[in-house]
């Protein structure tokens, strides 16, 4: 099984072969709230390491979905789209958002590891 | 200034509230339930709302003050019955709005419910214009909860007798654990419900007798979804001093008696506008697809240009998708026009659409 990789922005990264799967984490949806609205990026589209490459809303406010890597978008996930509160119930597995296929797998190397990721979520939540 | 905490503070604090700092107090936006099911649960069942950080201003008087609060207020006050509340405005001389407010006729004279955010203004404003003449109180030793949803007449008879009797707006004193408090049937949320002013040190005792008839605590998240949904305006957002009651498309809350005589703060531009039509004016926005266009966001008109701006926009988890209202120039207010609404950076298909977006359920005439 590969591993899955965090991003500060709050996205996790599952990467096989040279394709990664990319979603929010369940502590992003848990300080978003009730998400009603998502939009995701165009299948075909180039997004860069760090950029928009979507956006959820909550009843509260709109926030933007970064990627964690740069790549070429080869899928999206309309269900999330079509039913947005999928995402509260099953952020790290069926509500994943896009995938892509990865530009440069080093930048792998940059985001962290679930451990790392948990005590970062902690920290900057408290 | 350190923010002000609500008698209800405690019990917020054990229900897993999520705090917002709200007009100088620190109230709760939402529990562990979430907006959503919080807002289902009051249209569906009954939710509870700390609403105390609302102004209570009772003003004493008789004739006397009834004569002045005319020269304030464009209602007709002297036929407003004991017990009788209506919905009405402070303005300025060009009839900009300082706040909405509801006023209810006591015994000893008026109650006015006051936003949190423009109380204390609006209490210095008030002073000014009565002279000092009447003994005013911006009682802060009384909260508020509001209980709207079906079922809540029937929870909160159980605790006061013979509140479920009360005909929407109007009011009584009841007594609750030998306090006086007086209820209003009214609300914030398009639902049957009443209002409860209480004295603090039993608000919370009130509150969880309340939720142990099965009624829920509701947080000001899904308080907004729940007024957006049923066309109320919220201060500050869909109202302002640069708006007036006639261009909100609220002119059914002022008097037609009080109009003919011209003779309240206002009432010039009121009466100019009435005649002359208005040039912008408060609509309901239904976007198509499922993108939510929030305040500030810029209306467009077929030809692409800038027709106004929206003032309130959130998902309604009752209507199952966006809702917005705000101001558009008057001659593309008609109900079904088509415009466009842009969000970031991208023009979305929508249309002006009546109020409210969900229909309310108000009980009248129970007693009839």
């Amino acid at each position: 099984m590969s591993e899955v990789k965090y991003s500060k922005e709050h996205e996790w990264i599952k990467l096989e072969g040279d394709v990664a799967t990319i979603g929010i984490t369940k502590h992003a949806t848990e300080m978003l709230g009730d998400i009603v609205f998502a939009e995701l990026p165009e299948k075909g589209s180039s997004v860069e390491k760090d950029g928009t490459a979507g956006v959820v809303e909550s009843t509260k406010a709109a926030s933007d979905v970064y990627t964690p890597v740069s790549g070429e978008i080869v899928d999206t996930n309309q269900a999330i789209v079509d039913d947005p509160s999928k995402i509260n119930q099953d952020p790290e597995n069926s509500a994943w958002f896009f995938k892509l296929k990865i530009k440069d797998p080093s930048e792998m190397d940059t985001l962290m590891n679930k451990d790392d990721y948990d005590k970062f979520a902690k920290e900057t939540s408290a | 200034m350190e923010t002000k905490k609500t008698s209800l503070y405690q019990l917020h604090k054990d229900s897993n509230a999520k705090f917002v700092e709200f007009a100088g107090y620190q109230m709760p936006i939402q529990y562990s339930e979430g907006i959503v099911e919080e807002h289902k649960f009051t249209r569906n069942h009954s939710g509870i709302f700390d609403v105390s950080h609302m102004g209570q201003l009772f003003i004493y008087g008789g004739e006397d003050l009834i004569k002045d609060l005319e020269k304030i207020f464009p209602l007709n006050l002297k036929n407003l019955k004991l017990n009788h509340s209506k919905y009405s405005f402070l303005m300025d001389k060009d009839a900009g709005i300082h706040d909405d407010l509801i006023i209810t006729k006591i015994n000893e004279g008026f109650l006015i419910i006051l936003n949190a955010a423009c109380k204390d203004n609006d209490f210095k404003i008030l002073k000014e214009l009565l002279n000092e003449k009447h003994k005013m109180v911006l009682d802060v030793n009384r909260s508020l909860i509001a209980i709207q949803g079906p079922k809540s007449s029937q929870i909160l008879n159980e605790i006061v007798d013979g509140v479920k009797n009360l005909n929407f707006m109007s009011g009584n004193w009841f007594l609750f654990e030998n306090q006086k408090v007086y209820i209003t049937r009214s609300g914030y949320t398009g639902e049957d419900g009443f209002e409860i002013s209480i004295p603090n040190n039993f608000a919370d005792r009130l509150t969880r007798e309340l939720i142990n008839k099965g009624s829920k605590l509701v947080g000001l998240g899904a308080r907004d979804t729940l007024r957006l949904e049923a066309g109320l305006c919220l201060y500050g957002h869909d109202l302002d001093k640069d708006k007036t009651p006639v261009e909100a498309n609220l002119k059914w809350a002022i008097s037609k008696e009080r109009i003919s005589k011209g003779d309240f703060i206002g009432s010039d531009i009121i009466i100019k506008q009435l005649t002359d039509g208005v040039s912008k004016i408060r609509v309901g926005i239904k976007p198509e697809g499922r993108i939510i266009a929030r305040e500030k966001t810029k209306i467009f008109n077929q030809s692409d240009v800038l027709i106004g701006e929206i003032t309130s926009g959130t998902f309604g988890p009752s209507v199952n998708g966006p809702v917005a209202m705000g101001y558009v120039e008057n001659e593309f207010s008609k109900k079904n026009t088509k415009v466009f609404l842009e969000v970031r950076g991208k023009k979305h298909a929508a249309s002006i659409c009546s109020l409210p977006f969900y229909k309310k359920s108000y009980v009248k005439g129970v007693n009839q």
